[in-house]
């Protein structure tokens, strides 16, 4: 793990790079990472995340600035912008249920080619999708999801890199962590190595690549 | 009694002791309202939470720590927070009670549609079909009929959310159960004739000799 200025770190993101984005309606989003791809003006991003929050908020901030060229999410209702750019044509927008989605994330980052779910067998999710039967129930095969980037807001990391998270700001970013090939993460504080104790790691530091540097 | 709190308290008294469950935004989260004080459940949001409370007092909110639709939430005594996929394992995975979901449309076959209307409402069906799909049981809370036109249709027209057939659904006008493949009327709302639940109601109901008013 190396720890880098907000600034160098997105820098090492191109246009058109896919990246997964943790958060829950913008709550366990890195904000500092995203102000910087906005102030960057980092272009064609396909961004991979549970929603696109709200205008003005985490992932809303990218969807304002009108930087993706597509998102795989499994909610956008809440933020307006989102669905008039999907209307207009100007976004892609592949919907995903959650629980399906956070698997795909999962199988991606933990070496499996994809799931067997019954969420979303009989609905409009299973258009294209392979149906496999396993001792008479009836699944969909959904495909592993990977990224170039993650991009994780953590509460503590210590100097090596270990992550742990705070309350509901968890969700998609110890997932996450896991399924992109180059992982930058953020946190709300840095802490000497031993301050986490070894049961309270939940990304260990090995797959951390990158850590946001206090400014 | 308005229809939601009419909805919200008769689903209430589907609740018991030691049951996890899931309550979805709009009248679902109302029903935590109407819990007797001496009934613990445990309350999850899907966003990773187990033991989800009531709002916060003003000025006490906690940035992270917010329910499915981000709103601040409290958290009880022995709660416990975890990832998405240890969320959707616990919904998928059997270990579910109930979920209380919204609905748009419920068929005579307890098939449900609540998550898009084409062309026009295209939210995302966020975690509704791992819900659906997987809780050991499900009720949908909805008001009867939407600006005079029935709810509780024939077959849904709008995209459905899972083929799995829902349990139950409470309106302020009935319950109405969906086991066996039929639409069979339970109860009655307060005040509420047979015969004023067959008119706004599109599917056929399996209607006994006698049915009871709900108890709220």
């Amino acid at each position: 793990m190396r720890a880098l200025p907000v600034e160098q770190s997105v820098a090492m993101i191109p246009d058109g790079a896919s990246l997964m984005i943790g958060g829950f309606m913008g709550v366990g989003t890195p904000e500092r990472v995203i102000d910087e791809i906005v102030r960057q003006r980092k272009r064609h991003l396909t961004v991979i995340a549970n929603d696109t929050a709200q205008p003005g908020k985490g992932i809303g901030k990218l969807i304002d600035a009108k930087l993706l060229r597509k998102t795989i999410a499994s909610h956008i209702g809440l933020n307006p912008e989102t669905q008039r750019q999907m209307m207009a044509g100007e976004l892609e927008v592949e919907l995903v249920p959650q629980g399906t989605l956070i698997e795909r994330i999962r199988a991606g980052g933990f070496g499996l080619g994809g799931i067997l779910t019954q969420t979303g067998v009989g609905t409009a999710v299973e258009t294209g999708k392979q149906k496999i039967e396993v001792a008479g129930k009836s699944y969909l095969l959904e495909i592993a999801l990977r990224a170039d980037f993650a991009l994780v807001q953590a509460f503590l990391a210590d100097y090596m890199g270990n992550l742990s998270y705070a309350l509901t700001a968890r969700n998609f970013n110890p997932v996450i962590a896991m399924a992109a090939d180059t992982v930058i993460a953020s946190a709300d504080h840095i802490v000497p190595i031993g301050v986490l104790s070894p049961d309270h790691v939940v990304t260990p530091a090995p797959v951390v690549d990158f850590l946001i540097a206090n400014s | 009694m308005e229809p939601q709190i009419i909805i919200a308290r008769r689903i209430a008294r589907e609740l018991s002791a030691g049951m996890l469950v899931n309550l979805g935004i709009g009248i679902p989260t109302l029903v935590a309202n109407y819990l007797p004080e001496d009934i613990h459940v445990f309350f999850q949001s899907e966003n990773g939470l187990i033991g989800t409370g009531a709002p916060p007092e003003e000025g006490m909110a906690h940035p992270m720590l917010t329910d499915a639709a981000g709103h601040p939430v409290t958290a009880l005594p022995g709660a416990s927070t975890f990832d998405s996929a240890m969320s959707f394992g616990l919904i998928r995975g059997g270990h579910l009670d109930l979920t209380v979901l919204g609905g748009l449309q419920v068929d005579q076959f307890g098939q449900l549609a609540n998550w898009m209307i084409p062309k026009k409402m295209v939210p995302g069906m966020g975690g509704a079909m791992d819900l659906v799909s997987g809780a050991k049981r499900v009720i949908v809370a909805m008001q009867h009929t939407a600006k005079g036109k029935a709810k509780i249709v024939k077959k849904c027209s709008l995209p459905i959310t899972a083929i799995r057939p829902v349990d139950l659904v409470v309106t302020e006008l009935a319950v109405i159960s969906f086991s066996g493949g039929r639409a069979k009327l339970l109860e009655t709302g307060p005040g509420t004739s047979v015969a004023q639940i067959i008119a706004a109601t599109e599917a056929e109901l399996v209607i006994a000799n006698k049915v009871p008013e709900m108890q709220l």
